[in-house]
């Protein structure tokens, strides 16, 4: 199977799922002319012209609403957001009518539109360039929300988003664009809702999404040398959740940690350990605990950066403090 | 303007060790509108900018060391090491920060001069902000404000023709974007922003309006940038060709002064070099500051997410600025 990048492999399911149906368009900043600011949509300006690969003015909330009228009206709108911090400045057409424009309208008006781009923090981009957006978003009913971890899931679930007639926000990772992983050529497609088991292992569970899978997965290859193995369940879609594979894995390990890039407060860990709570009241054999960005706007310099963010240290700690064992 | 070009050059240099981090953005090629902008203010007036920083904030009088402490995440920056680049921030000079959402500082402008206002004063606001973020509602909506309730602020338009790798032609539906104040019934003006006296003169008519009449200005500042957007992107690169690049350095704002004084018969080769290498001098001990001082302890990691002061008198002080 080939092996390719994160970022090859949003660039093939946007290349391929255009190809396939000529009502989906990219819109956004930098996406055409300068091939994506990093670097995703490259080819697709040259392959489908201006029409389907259009640069916008530095107008999030414009044209994230130019977006919602053409989708409702029958096209198939892929808006990128540079970064989900600036999609900030468009979360009133996400929110106020994106999610509710099939509500509000009794159903008549479906939104087929996908809000991508990438999420949270790369490095010593500071406060207002590094930040975990998917508790806001996923709070919203109305929406989907999807974060894929490695090439695979994202090529998978890019191309589901833009066939689902559901709004669906597509979060990413400018640290994740590099990474590589096995992409098979044939077309496939992951699907939203389902989180997937990326590791099998009996002492604890590790929910996570987006980025901090590579945590969870390099802390179960490092605890494996300690004897201590790991269930990485990766959620892959935030919402819908899928809650069936989590309160599986917890109720075979009796233990859970769960790891996000965001903020505590109202944190998407806050769900996850709502739902195991609830569900597995019985089985567990200590309190979920969660790994998170420390309580602050994200800092410049380098070394309280690095002490803000969820990282492998932290998870490891978790993880024995609900075996009770000595880290 | 020669000690913020040589000021960024070692930025450059100090970034490619890594002893800088995060987005760069450098002012090289636009030093004369932050130079002759900030020039003609008063110490009590204001200065709000974007991430595109480091020119103005000395220009402003923020020292070196200060600035390069900060670029280097160090705890005597000026935003004590937790904001870098884009974010310099500095109480003394009123320096209001650079902000990092494109256009998201111009609506604080127009809430300063409101402050002014409100409280009978007669300093003015100066906010900078490029090209491309006239697209974006957060302008409109400012400049409308400003106009309506007759602000002293002056916007200034640092037009150097692309956002990131859009040229203004392909961002905006007018060429002439002064012409955006006409909705707002707004005096405005196009500017030599490569000549720091012509930026000083539309300056001082724009100031004299904002203090005398609280009438609000919008300058459009035609400028370039001579090197990439920020230090992750190429000088020139798929969106501006080099020879575009060489034409506008012809009229390298530092040499078109330098003319200018050599015109009028005070400035000759030797004053250049004499100068040069004191600004040299003040840019070495800058990075030797920076890199002696120390970096943010853990314990800053929690600090200054909220005062805990409630008191009248030091909720006024902040608004007072001192
Ligand atoms: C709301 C928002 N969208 C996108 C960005 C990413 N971005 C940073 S600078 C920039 C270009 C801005 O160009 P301009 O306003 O002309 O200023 P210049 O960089 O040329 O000084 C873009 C798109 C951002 N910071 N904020
Ligand atoms: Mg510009």
């Amino acid at each position: 199977m080939p092996v390719i990048t994160y970022r090859d492999a949003l660039n093939q399911a946007l290349r391929e799922e255009m190809q396939r149906d000529d009502r989906v368009f990219l819109m956004g900043e930098e996406v055409g002319v300068y091939q994506g600011a990093y670097k995703v949509s490259k080819g697709l300006l040259q392959e489908f012209g201006e029409m389907r690969v259009v640069d916008t003015p530095i107008t999030e909330l414009g044209f994230a609403g130019v977006g919602v009228g053409a989708a409702m009206v029958g096209l198939r709108p892929i808006v990128e957001f540079m970064t989900w911090n600036f999609a900030l400045l468009a979360l009133d057409q996400v929110v106020n009518a994106a999610a509710k424009m099939l509500y509000m309208s009794g159903g008549q008006y479906p939104m087929p539109m996908v809000f991508r781009g990438p999420n949270g923090a790369a490095l010593q981009l500071s406060a207002q360039h590094s930040q975990a957006w998917e508790s806001w978003l996923a709070h919203i009913p109305g929406l989907k929300v999807l974060a894929p971890g490695t090439p695979y899931d994202a090529k998978g679930l890019l191309k589901s988003a833009i066939r689902d007639d559901n709004p669906v926000v597509f979060l990413e990772g400018e640290m994740l664009y590099n990474t590589k992983g096995e992409v098979p050529e044939e077309d496939y497609l992951v699907p939203i809702g389902k989180a997937e088991l990326k590791r099998e292992g009996e002492h604890c569970t590790i929910v996570s999404h987006g980025k901090m899978v590579l945590v969870a997965m390099q802390v179960a290859d490092q605890l494996a040398k300690e004897g201590i193995t790991i269930d990485v369940v990766d959620l892959r879609t935030i919402r819908p959740m899928d809650v069936d594979t989590v309160v599986t894995s917890v109720r075979k390990t009796n233990r859970a940690v769960v790891v996000e890039e965001g903020w505590e407060f109202c944190g998407v860990g806050a769900q996850v350990a709502d739902y195991i709570q609830r569900e597995c009241f019985d089985d567990l054999d200590a309190p979920v605990l969660r790994v998170h960005q420390a309580d602050v706007p994200m800092p410049y310099a380098k070394a309280i950066e690095k002490a803000a963010k969820p990282d492998v240290r932290k998870t490891i700690d978790a993880v024995k403090r609900v075996m009770y064992l000595e880290s | 303007m020669l000690l913020q070009r040589r000021f960024e050059e070692k930025v450059a240099e100090a970034y490619a060790l890594g002893k800088i981090g995060g987005f760069c953005h450098l002012y090289i090629g636009q030093e004369a509108v932050g130079t002759g902008a900030i020039s003609v203010l008063r110490d009590d007036d204001y200065v709000v900018t974007s991430y595109r920083d480091h020119g103005q904030a000395l220009a402003r009088g923020i020292t070196p060391r200060a600035v390069m402490a900060e670029l280097f995440g160090r705890s005597d920056g000026c935003s004590k090491g937790k904001g870098g680049s884009m974010h310099l921030f500095d109480r003394n000079t009123n320096f209001l920060g650079g902000h990092g959402i494109v256009g998201g500082h111009i609506p604080l402008a127009t809430g300063v001069a409101f402050a002014i206002k409100y409280r009978g004063g007669d300093q003015v606001c100066l906010c900078f902000f490029g090209e491309a973020a006239v697209n974006n509602g957060a302008f409109h909506e400012a400049l409308n404000m400003a106009a309506l309730w007759k602000l002293p602020v002056i916007y200034v338009i640092e037009n150097n023709r692309y956002g990131m790798g859009t040229a203004l032609e392909r961002a905006s539906a007018i060429n002439d974007i002064a012409e955006r104040a006409c909705s707002y019934d707004m005096p405005n003006e196009v500017v030599d922003g490569q000549d720091v006296f012509v930026v000083r003169e539309a300056i001082a008519r724009a100031v004299t309006r904002a203090r005398k009449e609280h009438t609000p200005t919008l300058l459009e500042m035609r400028t370039y940038r001579f090197m990439g957007h920020s230090m992750s992107d190429a000088v020139s690169g798929t969106y501006r060709t080099k020879e575009e690049l060489e034409e506008h350095m012809k009229r390298d704002p530092i040499e078109v002064l330098r003319g200018q004084m050599e015109e009028m018969g005070d400035w000759n080769d030797e004053n250049m070099t004499t100068l040069d290498n004191e600004v040299r001098e003040v840019v070495e001990d800058s990075w030797n500051f920076a890199d002696n001082s120390p970096e943010p302890s853990i314990e800053a990691l929690h600090e200054n997410v909220l005062v805990d002061t409630t008191s009248d008198a030091e909720a006024s002080a902040a608004v007072a600025g001192d």
